[in-house]
């Protein structure tokens, strides 16, 4: 038998006949990076290639590294294998990957999400014969409202909190749904103050793209101006000593996972909102049509549930496992990237 | 049905209790007359009986949402809510009703005698005309426990709020068997009874635990003791010919325990007792686990009341002959307390007192606390002679010393995911010990103990370290030990080890322990005997 064109061994995702790696979890020689959180570009690599706007980002990630930009569509050939990137509409920068060798197409999609943010390029289907495709939330329990219905939703939760004289700290993590939240909030209600780790990456994005104004929350800040504004923070601030300089206060989470009252009462969190990068069960289902693929991997969220799924519905699939961890349930760090407070 | 889906997605938008009072009040003072009084019922566990069992909710939702069975099984173990998962699998639409809740109340009712088709219809056509809230309340209201973070003792305070009346007064008002599909607001709520003022209890004072040993306390002397009874924390109140009893959350449960109605009559009107009920036969204090059975049920049935009948251990009177005696001494208190339980002595009636004792060193009072499992009890209550009777949890006058925990090494077998607050989390474990032949046997299950950081840990090393999959409970390898807790612990025929605890959590992770140096059930067999030795 042949060897398949992408195998998933220790290090990563690998192309023999290349010899490159998509999204490695170990340091290799040459790693095609889909994205820049931090369980798909790791530290290490000896070199790294990615979609040129996510360069400035990983660069800020990872400091001094060997990277090579790429625009959308454009491909590149490594020992005979054809590469490309292609929107895969997650977070700023992210693409999925095309790899094509004698005829045989696969698209690797890193993380993605179907609904069009405003921010990063908006998703687009590649017709492939192999599929691998995350799913976070594959279950037919998720289902996004869309994302107009959510920001009115935030500011309106916003403007009621300030009526009570509440400061709002809404936690996102600082790479992606940081920028989608503030592309979504209304400046007109009051000041969007940050926290330090959203306000380095936000600087770096706005290069690309316009945000309204933020405020960096320091040492001087006082209670005083925070109240009634809005709190931009990372998930792991819940709970820590900084946030006490916004009391008093009201706290919400921008997540899939809001979807479950479970999650969002495990955290002590008071009002969730149902946003989410990554594509919820009719996005993938749709996704996956859109390849023409016949034979799909799952790499991870409810991989054994959607793959079973797939199977039913006539497509060839299965499931392999990796070190990605799609978005966490309960605000964690991911492995890799720095704990913020 | 909108107004009170939107006062439950308020409700759920909040961890404060505060803004959950307010949302409550504002709730009652706008809507109608007759959704306040479903509202009142549904939270306070008066709900319609269920139409449709959960199998069929199950098949037709799983049949509307376009998906197969076990694919609806999947999610529901995932979300750990039926009406919840209904709610999230639905397609959305984008027709609206304008139906209260007392509509769909009614509705529901009539559901239960009509034929399945008309169920399934009726549930298919309204699924499909309520969003996501509207529709995860209706289908609460069909699935039955109406759990949502919001206690009767919360939406009593909002009541009280919203309509200027004391809580105490509606506690008593929302007491006993009204029938919300009849009984107007006004006549439930609003209008004055004479009795309203009649059942008042007074607020229980509540012990501190004692530190480390009770020896700081002083002169031993100054100090009564008596066994801390493990049941129900309750006042019994024999005021103007009638009974009233509360619960330690002051929650009114004359219902609940029809024994004492014999009190009426046979105590003085204008008596209040303080102590604890427990269910009795055989000349013995039973077991708490009998207790339990008569905890959760509205209604009594004959055949329950024989089966663990219950007494009132009395500790302490708060009333006599109509006087508030709270400023008299535990000393005085306890002197009229025992003249009045020796005068009814020879009636017989479901009413003991709790005995207290005299020590001369602090060495005989922890030589008593030693017999607290064999007298049923789990450790002493220490009181000073000369307190009042106080209010609430104040430290210095009233003190618990409770037994140590008996404790077991034991090997993690079984997880399955929890519910509520920790859906979709492995949190609630099944634990083994060893048997003679070296295999690991069921022995109990746990489901507190660890912090929140710690379940997320096991969480993910139950998924890393699955053998097979049951539906919801996964078998994980046996590698990871734990340390567990409990107040007792009998021989059991129902239990595959042989053994039933009491109350067991896990009180630490060991990290240190490797599987085989676990416990074997003839550890805890041994525990039992060395119980028994004392009787």
């Amino acid at each position: 038998m042949k060897t398949p064109l992408l195998i998933f061994n220790n290090e990563g995702i690998y192309c023999k006949e290349a010899d490159v790696y998509i999204d490695p979890w170990r340091p290799v020689d040459k790693a095609i990076i889909t994205h820049g959180h931090a369980d798909h570009s790791r530290w290490g690599h000896k070199k790294y290639i990615t979609h040129h706007t996510n360069v400035p980002i990983i660069s800020h990630r990872l400091g001094d590294i060997n990277v090579t930009g790429k625009a959308y569509d454009e491909s590149f050939v490594i020992n005979n294998v054809k590469f490309s990137f292609h929107p895969a509409g997650h977070i700023i920068g992210s693409s999925q990957v095309r790899v094509e060798h004698k005829g045989e197409v696969w698209v690797f999609t890193g993380d993605y999400k179907t609904e069009n943010d405003g921010i990063s390029a908006p998703f687009e289907p590649i017709k492939c014969h192999t599929f691998i495709t995350e799913c976070t939330f594959g279950l037919p329990a998720f289902k996004w409202t869309p994302q107009q219905q959510v920001y009115a939703a935030i500011n309106n939760w916003w403007a009621a909190n300030k009526a009570e004289g509440n400061t709002s700290v809404l936690f996102g993590y600082s790479l992606g749904k940081a920028q989608r939240l503030l592309s979504g909030l209304n400046p007109e209600v009051g000041k969007i103050y940050t926290h330090a780790a959203i306000e380095n990456m936000t600087n770096v994005i706005r290069l690309m793209v316009d945000f309204p104004k933020t405020h960096l929350i320091t040492r001087d800040t006082t209670k005083k101006e925070l109240k009634g504004n809005l709190v931009l923070a990372p998930p792991s601030a819940h709970g820590s000593p900084w946030i006490l300089k916004m009391t008093p206060f009201v706290t919400g989470s921008a997540s899939g996972w809001m979807a479950f009252r479970g999650a969002r009462r495990r955290r002590a969190i008071d009002k969730g909102f149902v946003l989410s990068d990554h594509c919820d069960w009719q996005g993938l289902l749709s996704a996956i049509k859109a390849t023409e693929a016949t034979k799909i991997i799952t790499t991870h969220g409810y991989t054994d549930i959607f793959s079973k799924y797939l199977r039913e519905q006539g497509y060839d699939a299965r499931t392999e496992k990796t070190q990605y961890e799609g978005e966490l349930p309960d605000g964690e760090v991911k492995k890799g990237e720095e704990q913020v407070v | 049905m909108k107004l009170f889906a939107d006062l439950i997605e308020v409700l759920d938008s909040t961890n404060k209790t505060n803004a959950k009072v307010n949302a409550l009040a504002a709730y009652f003072e706008q809507a109608p007359d007759t959704d306040k009084v479903w509202t009142i019922a549904i939270l306070s566990h008066r709900r319609p009986p269920r139409p449709v069992n959960t199998t069929l909710l199950r098949e037709w939702a799983s049949e509307l949402a376009n998906i197969p069975l076990w694919l609806f099984e999947e999610s529901y173990h995932i979300v750990g809510d039926l009406a919840e998962t209904i709610a999230l699998i639905i397609p959305a639409s984008e027709k609206r009703t304008e139906k209260n809740l007392t509509t769909f109340l009614r509705e529901i009712i009539a559901l239960k005698s009509k034929p399945e088709a008309d169920k399934k219809a009726y549930l298919f056509d309204n699924w499909s005309i309520l969003n996501y809230y509207e529709r995860f309340v209706f289908t609460k209201l069909i699935t039955g426990g109406f759990r949502i973070g919001v206690s009767q003792k919360l939406m009593t305070k909002a009541l009280a709020k919203a309509t200027a009346i004391s809580e105490d007064v509606l506690a008593y008002k929302l007491m006993g068997n009204w029938d919300p599909n009849t009984i107007s607001f006004h006549d439930l709520v609003i209008q004055q009874k004479e009795s309203d003022t009649i059942s008042k209890p007074y607020p229980f004072y509540l012990a501190y635990a004692v530190e480390e040993t009770p020896e700081s306390l002083g002169d031993v002397t100054d100090w009564s003791f008596e066994h801390k009874w493990d049941g129900i924390r309750a006042q019994v109140i024999v005021r103007n010919n009638q009974l009233f009893v509360w619960s330690r959350g002051e929650e009114l449960v004359t219902d609940k325990y029809p024994e004492f109605q014999e009190f009426i009559g046979k105590l003085p009107n204008g008596t209040v007792l303080d102590g604890e009920i427990l269910v009795y036969y055989n000349n013995d204090i039973q077991n708490f686990n009998e207790l339990q059975t008569r905890i959760g049920r509205k209604t009594v049935s004959k055949a329950l009341l024989q089966k663990a009948p219950v007494i009132l251990k009395a500790y302490d009177i708060l009333e006599w002959e109509g006087k508030d005696i709270r400023e008299h001494s535990f000393l005085e208190r306890r002197k009229i307390l025992e003249a009045l339980l020796k005068q009814v002595t020879e009636i017989s009636l479901p009413l003991q007192l709790s005995k207290t004792y005299a020590f001369t060193s602090w060495e005989q009072v922890a030589a008593e606390r030693r017999k607290s499992r064999e007298m049923r009890s789990e450790g002493l209550m220490i009181k000073r002679l000369a307190s009042t009777y106080q209010v609430g949890r104040k430290k210095g006058d009233w003190l618990k010393w409770k037994v140590d925990p008996l404790t077991i090494d034991v090997v993690l077998t079984y997880a399955m995911r929890g519910h509520g607050r920790r859906s979709n989390l492995f949190t609630d474990y099944t634990f083994a010990l060893w048997n003679d032949k070296k295999e690991l046997v069921t022995f109990a299950k746990a489901y507190s103990g660890l912090t929140d950081a710690e379940f997320r840990k096991v969480d993910a090393w139950i998924k890393k370290n699955t053998l097979e999959r049951f539906g919801p409970v996964r078998s994980v390898t046996p590698e990871l030990v734990f340390e567990i807790a409990f107040e007792g612990v009998a021989l059991s025929k129902r239990h595959k080890s042989g053994v039933a605890t009491r109350f067991p959590r896990i009180l630490r992770w060991r990290h240190d322990k490797k599987i085989e140096e676990a416990n074997a059930i003839a550890d805890i067999k041994a525990m039992i005997q060395a119980n028994e030795v004392h009787e």
